[in-house]
């Protein structure tokens, strides 16, 4: 048996992403360029009994005691903040995945090798995208570099890494579906909204081939999707009790300010 | 002449009629003003004009109802499509249906009849939705999947026989409708329960389009799909599963390139937001090729890593590829 590879962020290099600096002068520089658009915008839907209230918002959850919480902070730059803390996870997790014995293992022309060295590109990509999006919109409210705890993951184990690469892409699947509508409708809200949306299918893609190389077949399953054939989208406490569960002690979110 | 007598026949045909004329223009008030000073023989003119207002779609941003009825006939098209190959959900199978059946695999069959299932489920949500706003189910014949038109069978004639075919056309219509759902949403955001729903349906399609994608690069009858990797650098013939670059036109690049290119923008759009083709690498404005060069990641990556959204005109003119001579459906 191998020796299990330290499982943990700090000899990862997440701690010292992959920084490149980013012209971001062209960044966002519609802004305000919108601020009409609501106004085209016409009526809503009559049948909303069809479209049940989300369930009742839960308390967010309680930090521990002496611990300090990473706060996304509200409006369009707390969506771009949760999601830019999403991609950190992901792009860490693919990151750490590539030390592991069931990656260096793989054969260079296999599927899976195939697979996970694009989900590494595309996580990687989208983290350092939130990065630069919101120093360029909002400089001073961009969230810390997080550090993750993957100790739960074997990173030696095919059943657990691709176990865990289940759990982290059918959760942003879901979390972006729930976000949506804490994006504003204006300014630059559309825009947003329309680059949360070429993110999400992309990680809906991901969770798909993931969930095959599982188990063929399980692409979508009832786990994901509801009766109507509609994903199961969570609400940001949801999907940060799940995600704070993978994060150290003082990156743990706090998404109190997403309403 | 009764024009509330004609406006109830529209009505039969288009259930928003009344929010057209309405809602946009404050028709009604218009009209009878118009009424005083114009002779009777003149005012069936005049209400012409303003019906070819009220329904030049490409000068107003779409309503919610638009929306939500537009991706319903994408999905009635989706679930036509299926129904069709493989025969509807607890149907016997016809004889050429249980022949197409018999050229896939077991995981790719079953995967197939998920995917069906999922599309009728689709149709049921959204024509609950709407309610008596939802528009009617299309004509047996209103579709012609071979993209014939109706006459004679057109490029995709082998399309309910040969399962590449089949596997091609599928491709097509689920990468179409992911990037239908994406161009729609922000038309959505004004009601904030539709549009989550509009992005729980967006995400199902997406990943119907990773399988459809994953059984296409492995072959119709792999049991295993999902271990065979991408081949050489074709991506029309051996997809990812997900778009990368334009896939140099998809399955059937004389008939789907536009599904991977760019659309333009019809005049409502806002302007924070553009259309380009799937192969496009900036996002918001940045290169995202040029500015994270040093990462050294192949330059497929930066496509493959965002999707890209289509206006409604040009998935239109897509979903007419198999939309019959004639037919006003779409």
């Amino acid at each position: 048996m191998s020796k299990i590879t330290k499982a943990g962020g700090d000899d990862t290099g997440f701690d010292k992403p992959l920084y490149v600096p980013i012209k971001r002068r062209s960044f966002f520089m519609y802004a305000g360029a919108t601020a009409g658009a609501t106004a085209l915008l016409l009526s809503g839907c009559d049948d909303d009994e069809v479209f049940p209230d989300p369930a009742a918002p839960t308390p967010p959850v309680t930090p521990t005691p002496g611990a300090t919480t990473v706060s996304v902070g509200s409006g369009d730059v707390g969506v771009l903040n949760y999601a830019y803390a999403l991609e950190q996870l992901e792009a860490a997790f693919y990151t750490q995945l590539r030390t592991g014995s069931y990656y260096t293992g793989l054969n260079a022309s296999s599927a899976e090798r195939q697979i996970l060295d694009d989900l590494y590109y595309h996580e990687v990509i989208h983290r350092e995208f939130f990065k630069a999006a919101i120093t360029g919109a909002a400089p001073t409210a961009i969230i810390k570099d997080l550090t993750p705890n993957f100790s739960a993951i074997n990173f030696n184990d095919r059943a657990s890494v691709l176990g865990a690469a289940k759990a982290f892409e059918d959760l942003g699947v879901s979390a972006y579906n729930g976000a949506g509508r804490f994006i504003s409708t204006t300014g630059n809200g559309p825009l947003y909204l329309l680059l949360a949306g070429k993110i999400v299918s992309v990680e809906a893609r991901h969770a798909a081939i993931i969930r095959d190389l599982l188990q063929e077949g399980n692409f979508v399953g009832t786990d994901v999707i509801n009766s109507s054939g509609l994903e199961i989208s969570k609400t940001p406490t949801e999907v940060v009790a799940a995600a704070n569960t993978f994060l150290a002690e003082g990156s743990k979110l706090n998404v109190s300010g997403l309403v | 002449m009764n024009i509330f007598q004609i406006i109830s026949e529209i009505e039969k045909v288009d259930p928003e009629v009344y929010d057209r004329l309405d809602s946009r223009r404050s028709i009604f008030k218009h009209m009878s003003g118009m009424g005083k000073t114009l002779a009777a023989a003149a005012v069936p003119m005049a209400f012409g004009a303003v019906l070819n207002k009220a329904y030049a779609q490409t000068s107003m941003a779409p309503g919610v109802n638009d929306v939500l009825n537009f991706a319903l006939k994408l999905e009635y098209l989706e679930a036509a499509f299926y129904n069709q190959g493989l025969g509807a959900m607890g149907a016997t199978a016809t004889a050429v249906q249980t022949a197409l059946r018999a050229g896939f695999s077991a995981t790719n069959l079953a995967a197939l009849e998920k995917i069906r299932n999922d599309e009728t489920a689709h149709v049921a949500f959204l024509r609950t939705a709407l309610g008596t706003n939802a528009i009617d189910a299309p004509a047996a014949n209103t579709f012609d999947f071979t993209g014939g038109k109706g006459g004679t069978p057109g490029p995709f004639a082998t399309v309910f026989t040969a399962p590449a075919t089949f596997l091609a056309v599928a491709q097509a219509l689920e990468d179409t409708g992911v990037r239908a759902y994406k161009g729609g949403a922000p038309y959505l955001a004004s009601n904030k329960d539709v549009l989550t729903a509009a992005l729980n349906i967006h995400s199902v399609e997406a990943r119907h389009a990773s399988r459809i994608r994953t059984m296409r690069r492995a072959g119709a009858m792999n049991n295993a799909a999902s271990q065979t990797a991408a081949a050489g650098t074709d991506r029309s013939a051996s997809p990812k599963s997900w778009v990368s670059g334009n896939d140099g036109g998809g399955p059937a690049p004389a008939q789907t390139a536009p599904v991977y290119a760019m659309g333009a923008a019809p005049a409502y759009t806002p302007a924070v937001i553009t259309f380009p083709g799937e192969e496009n690498v900036t996002q918001g404005g940045v290169n995202l090729q040029t500015a994270l060069s040093s990462l050294n990641f192949p330059a497929a990556a930066f496509s493959e890593a965002f999707d890209e959204a289509l206006p409604v005109p040009v998935v239109s003119d897509i979903a007419r590829t198999f939309v019959i001579t004639g037919s006003t459906f779409i």
